[in-house]
């Protein structure tokens, strides 16, 4: 066929949704997050790991975690891009302004890892291994939203 | 040849919601459940066959989310996007390789996070059936519809089986629907697509299972009391609208080479349980002639004769999406053990599980167990 001729198409529209129960662990830390701004992980009996977000069991020894802990809210940059290609943001529907900061950040006294903002664009300013505090809302409803984004620290 | 025994068996119950909790607390639960009854630990098991599907989770590669729960960290998984039953096969290759000797298999689905009616409109072709609208319980129907016409089945025969059903449940404690329903409450409910009831169709079901699977050296060291796998058949059959819907070929075809393989003739008289994965009542009749029980499935099931068809009620009274052929193992692995409470058949001594997937039962899946 040549690529000048017409093709046809058919359009499907699939607008689903989905409603997902957060759990017993999820409603432990969403709660944490909204009642009290605080990051609650969960510590492994065994190895000592902590958690976040809290979860039943420990993948690597496999022992029920039960041991709840506070953790952040300063934590480290452990990797970071700037973000510059247009994206909806899921939580409003709206196109995000670009550009905008993203990092991992490893909450203190926790052992996995968290995704959010940062409140820097600047790829000069930002760096692996950088303090970072987490700033919250002042009206919170029990979701990652509660935390607007992360703070560079001085230093 | 070698062989492969299930040594250990779990299901959550069945319910329309589980609002509490999240699906990794889901599946969890019933892992720790199966390792409790086993007092196996998850160091000991080397492989993981997990069934779920994306659709249903809302997630791709839904496996990824499970993965700690199921114990597969550094450890060989794969997953089976379709039927649990066939996830069971899958494991059972794995330990008929050589490679593992315990291996476990897990399948779970919230049906009721996701919007099921769309999910499973997801299955049909995208030019010519899907613009239409169109999800499993109308392609259902029309099944239900042209079986009945073409081998004389009434409309108070597949209400039969669905009371039947309900009844059983009764001694079911993971049952989500049950009841002392007759044919009149059955044909009373309403209807969902004629000539479909409610009472004739799967409820919506949140739910998972996991069963563990052993290689027969391995089975013999961890259990007294394993059960064998001793057929296996699985088969596909050509897209709905391109076969007979009133035949059942795929699932004849199957049972046939389970059969060759565990070396039944006779399967109504050599097999003591079914626990067929009817997801709708006519597909239990429909089954009950395919799988050679008998030529007359509304006689058969109007007489109480042996085997004996879904004491658990089947997945009429409780039916997690992909869940559901796997769950016909855990019953039968019970019933074989003598473990089944109230609602055991006593003497069991060979068990077979259906499973099917795909519209109309395009796919089907029919294994056969034994207790040593």
């Amino acid at each position: 066929m040549s690529e000048e001729s017409p093709t046809l198409r058919i359009d499907f529209l699939l607008d689903t949704e989905y409603q997902y129960a957060v759990g017993q662990y999820g409603m432990r830390f969403f709660t944490g997050l909204r009642d009290h701004a605080r990051f609650m992980g969960v510590r492994c009996p065994e190895c000592g790991r902590v958690y976040i977000p809290p979860r039943p069991v420990c993948g690597i020894c496999y022992r029920e975690l039960q041991e709840w802990i506070e953790v952040g809210p300063e934590g480290t940059i452990v990797g970071w891009t700037v973000v510059r290609i247009p994206f909806i943001d899921p939580m409003t529907g709206e196109q995000r302004p670009v550009p905008y900061g993203f990092a991992l950040i490893r909450l203190d006294g926790a052992s996995t890892s968290l995704y959010h903002f940062l409140d820097e664009a600047d790829e000069r300013k930002i760096r692996v291994g950088q303090r970072v505090r987490a700033i919250f809302r002042e009206k919170r409803e029990g979701s990652l939203r509660d935390v607007l984004y992360f703070h560079l620290l001085e230093g | 040849m070698r062989r492969v025994a299930i040594i250990g068996a779990a299901q959550t119950r069945f319910e329309a919601r589980k609002a509490s909790l999240a699906y990794n607390e889901l599946v969890y639960g019933v892992v720790r459940e199966l390792l409790d009854r086993t007092g196996i630990s998850m160091r000991e098991i080397e492989s993981m066959v997990t069934a779920s599907q994306d659709a249903y989770d809302g997630k791709t590669i839904s496996s990824m989310a499970i993965n700690e729960v199921v114990g597969a960290y550094l450890k060989s998984e794969a997953k089976v996007a379709a039927d649990g039953l066939q996830a069971l096969l899958y494991g059972a290759a794995r330990i008929l390789s050589g490679e593992f000797d315990l291996t476990l298999v897990v399948a779970h689905c919230k049906e009721s996070e996701g919007q099921p009616s769309a999910i499973t409109g997801l299955m049909f072709d995208p030019f010519l059936q899907r613009p239409l609208g169109l999800e499993e319980l109308i392609a259902a129907a029309l099944q239900a519809r042209r079986y009945c016409r073409r081998r004389g089945v009434r409309p108070e025969d597949v209400a039969f089986v669905a009371a039947k059903a309900h009844c059983q449940a009764l001694k079911n404690p993971y049952a989500q629907r049950a009841g002392a329903f007759t044919v009149e409450d059955v044909l009373a409910s309403p209807i969902l697509a004629d000539p479909i009831h409610e009472l004739e169709a799967a409820p919506r079901s949140d739910g998972a299972c996991a069963v563990l699977l052993a290689s027969e050296w391995r089975a013999c060291q961890l259990t007294d009391r394993p059960v064998y796998i001793v057929g296996i058949g699985n088969c596909t059959d050509a897209y709905w609208t391109e076969r007979d819907l009133a035949e059942a070929r795929a699932l004849q075809e199957a049972a046939r080479r389970a059969y060759a393989m565990a070396g039944i003739s006779d399967p109504a008289r050599e097999i003591d349980v079914v626990e067929l994965s009817a997801r709708y009542a006519h597909e239990e009749l429909m089954a009950i002639e395919a799988l050679g029980l008998h030529t007359s499935p509304v006689e058969f099931i109007t007489q109480d004769r042996a085997p004996f068809i879904n004491p658990s009620g089947g997945p009429l009274c409780g039916n997690p999406p992909t869940v559901s052929g796997l769950v016909r193992v855990v019953e039968a692995y019970w019933q074989l053990r003598g473990e089944a409470g109230e609602r055991q058949v006593l003497g069991a001594r060979t068990a077979l599980a259906h499973g099917a997937g795909g519209i109309c039962g395009q796919n089907q899946t029919v294994v056969i167990l034994r207790r040593a």
